[in-house]
């Protein structure tokens, strides 16, 4: 749990004067005045205690850090703040809304608020509060957090990835421009491994990259895991297309890919061995931070994931809710906590503190100064309203984020590129299993 | 009168039976059982009721954060035609016999080895036990780098020498990735099995060696006459163990391949894993993990009647 002090608050406060963005005693003055005036005010003796997701940019937490105390100070709330690896954050949520104790604000992954409707606090007035100041909220943000007009929680930002790529390589493999179609990304693929520069994605179970970049290729032919009304349609023409396509594609990939998590693009991309892959803008922040990998910097550029087939685009992009429990004793506090972080004064400073790991679900933010620091962020400013929901175009909630934690599409197409399956036993073995969860 | 009025009271009092309390406080089995209640609360509530819990949810629908219904065999019969579980039940049992075969052999091959004497003979049995003292995940994370499929210190040795010209697909490849699980099992086990066997073989009388070596016994017919028969106990208790630990292995495999390549590691226990904690399926991940106890009893049960079958340890002669 962090501890306030005065040194934390100063170390924030650093970082956050290296973003140019308002600290030190400006933000608690801010927080002083948007006290007085928010239409929630925190209940006397408010204690909240909030589980969020561990950190992947150090500054970003220095920001969050930051916000928290100044609330703390403004409203004299106690406020406990710990950290859960992504993978904990469900199990402990949902622990704390089967015992009705625990936690007052949980801040998770794209299906949190939909796992436990009944559980959550409704925040229908901080949303529409926000919505109204701030121009309104992405589609995808508000479907992931709507069950009806109903909003089970606040969607604070998306976690974007998007194609990061060596730009000199693109260029030898023939391509003045990233491709921004399915067949010219394939040729592309086909010259970077020509050239011994190849591109990969993984195949293996990275519960974020593997995800994003195989329901990108079946969404982008059309093929979804579910309809409209949550029926099984993963049998279809359209995904033995996007099979075929991605069949194709994984033969020009770097060997290893069946079995990369997470964190192995990464490593490969900054080992100057990988020339193409999809990813969080971590890549390129952790070249940057890097003295020794200037070159490498200079080179690495971002491009949006080219469209498929069906002519629209079909990211998978990681929306990050964060939900009040409906047995918080201080409801006001809660709901006043998380209008308070996506305050312009806070926000922008919070996503600068993010360097584009994180985007903004609320239009007004279009034009935040993280987008226009560096020109390479600016791809990561549209994820929020590209993305599907990670249902595609079905409910989300339990039901999808069951079907993704447990790699149902994922498996699908690493059995059939590694040659394990054939289309059809793929495509059965996925259907059969989806059909258990969606009964 | 008072003394006559007193007499039936004293004389009911000497005829009057034990009550249960009696018993409870001088009764030499009850007094046994006092000595047992702690034993029995502890395995009840820590080893029991676990399992039972386990078994239970493996019957019910529950998910992570709800207790659900009760659904029958639903679960079972689900498993029953996914194969992906029976892929699981697959690789279990291949790395459970390849790895603990392995791990006797070389178990056994050093324990005989250091149970000689040889200059630094103490010293070498510390090193033996080094796998053993590395926190398994840090061991795992040791191999995930070793068999990586970009940055294999083997690859980068063999590349450098001349012998390959690209890497090797560790972790990427089907049958790699078996091989390569297996052998960093093999790491970590083969110390428990060696110190085992040979804390065994030290009880093992030297007269009978010197007994066999005057009648002109060799080498082998010593091993096979004198050392197995006596060793026999402690190889069926270690092999048990051995057993029982490498299957259900779980840190190794999920810190090195998550149960990949497309499923091809994937053990029961990490199965069971992915199924209950991260797709947050609780029903289904215990039926997984339920469906592994026949097979651990069929090994515990192999290892029981070995040794009650030895009969010579309670004094009388093998059947």
């Amino acid at each position: 749990m962090h501890d306030f002090t005065r040194r934390s608050l100063l170390q924030g406060g650093t970082a956050l004067a290296a973003a140019g963005a308002l600290t030190g005693p400006a933000l608690f003055d801010f927080a002083k005045a948007w006290a007085q005036s928010a239409p929630w005010k925190a209940e006397k003796g408010a204690k909240l205690t909030v589980m969020r997701w561990k950190r992947f940019v150090p500054a970003e937490d220095d920001a969050f850090n930051a916000m928290v105390a100044a609330f703390k100070a403004a409203t004299g709330t106690e406020m406990n703040v710990f950290s859960e690896s992504f993978e904990d954050v469900q199990p402990k949520a949902s622990v704390a809304a089967n015992t009705g104790s625990g936690l007052d604000l949980a801040w998770g992954l794209h299906t949190l608020p939909q796992l436990f409707p009944t559980q959550v606090l409704q925040m229908n007035d901080v949303a529409d509060y926000l919505g109204k100041k701030y121009g309104g909220w992405t589609d995808a943000a508000a479907v992931t957090c709507k069950q009806g007009n109903n909003w089970l929680g606040i969607p604070v930002a998306t976690i974007g990835g998007y194609m990061t790529y060596r730009k000199s390589s693109v260029e030898k493999a023939g391509f003045k421009d990233f491709p921004k179609d399915f067949p010219g990304f394939l040729e592309m693929c086909k010259a970077l491994k020509k050239n011994n520069t190849p591109a990969g994605f993984p195949l293996g179970h990275a519960s974020g990259d593997a995800n994003a970049w195989l329901h990108w290729i079946l969404w982008g032919h059309g093929a979804y895991t579910v309809d409209k009304d949550n029926k099984v349609i993963i049998n279809s023409p359209e995904t033995v297309k996007a099979l075929e396509y991605c069949k194709a594609l994984s033969d020009t990939f770097i060997p290893g890919v069946a079995s990369w998590n997470d964190s192995s693009n990464n490593k490969a991309f900054l080992a100057g061995e990988l020339h193409c892959t999809a990813n969080g803008i971590s890549i390129y922040v952790a070249a940057k931070d890097d003295p020794n990998k200037k070159e490498l910097t200079e080179d690495t550029y971002h491009a949006l994931w080219p469209v498929g087939p069906i002519g629209k685009p079909t990211e998978l992009q990681l929306c990050v809710p964060i939900l009040a429990f409906k047995f918080t004793k201080y409801p006001n506090a809660a709901k006043a906590f998380v209008a308070f972080m996506l305050e312009k004064e806070n926000y922008d400073k919070w996503l600068s503190g993010a360097r584009g790991y994180l985007t903004h679900t609320l239009n007004a933010y279009d034009n935040s100064p993280v987008w226009t620091a560096d020109p390479k962020n600016q791809v990561f400013s549209q994820a929020s309203k590209r993305a599907l929901p990670a249902s595609g175009i079905g409910t989300p909630g339990e039901k999808a984020a069951t079907a993704i934690a447990d790699f149902l599409v994922v498996d699908m197409f690493a059995n059939y590129c590694t040659g394990r399956e054939d289309a059809k036993g793929a495509i059965a073995v996925t259907e059969r299993q989806l059909k258990r969860i969606y009964r | 009168m008072a003394d006559v009025a007193l007499q039936p009271r004293t004389a009911k009092r000497q005829i009057r039976e034990a009550t249960a309390w009696d018993q409870l406080r001088t009764n030499r089995n009850w007094l046994g059982f006092w000595f047992m209640l702690p034993a029995m609360a502890f395995l009840i509530f820590f080893l029991a009721y676990p399992l039972g819990l386990g078994v239970w949810i493996s019957f019910t629908d529950a998910k992570i954060g709800r207790p659900g219904e009760y659904i029958g065999i639903e679960n079972y019969e689900w498993l029953w035609g996914d194969s992906i579980f029976w892929l699981s039940v697959f690789n279990t049992l291949l790395y459970t016999f390849i790895a603990s075969a392995i791990k006797f052999a070389i178990g056994l091959y050093l324990a005989l080895l250091l149970n000689e004497n040889m200059p630094f003979k103490a010293m070498l049995r510390a090193l033996v036990l080094i796998p053993f003292i590395v926190p398994t995940v840090l061991s795992a994370l040791a191999f995930w780098w070793i068999f990586d499929s970009q940055f294999s210190i083997i690859s980068w040795s063999l590349k450098q020498i001349g012998l390959i010209t690209e890497n090797i697909n560790f972790l990427g490849d089907v049958t790699w990735a078996r091989i390569c699980v297996i052998f960093a099992n093999i790491w970590r086990g083969v110390p428990f099995v060696a110190i085992t066997l040979l804390a065994g073989l030290q009880t093992v009388q030297p007269s009978l060696y010197e007994a066999a070596t005057l009648d002109g016994a060799s080498k082998w017919e010593m091993f096979r006459f004198i050392t197995y028969p006596l060793l026999t106990p402690i190889i069926a208790v270690v092999m048990t163990f051995s057993v029982l630990f490498t299957f259900t292995d779980f840190q190794l495999i999920w810190a090195m391949t998550r149960g990949g390549p497309v499923n091809a590691t994937h053990l029961m226990a990490t199965l069971s894993y992915q199924r209950a904690i991260i797709a947050g399926q609780l029903g289904e991940g215990a039926a997984i993990s339920s469906a592994m106890i026949p097979f651990l009893l069929a090994a515990i049960m192999v290892s029981w009647f070995g040794l009650q079958r030895r009969k010579w340890q309670q004094g009388e002669n093998n059947d």
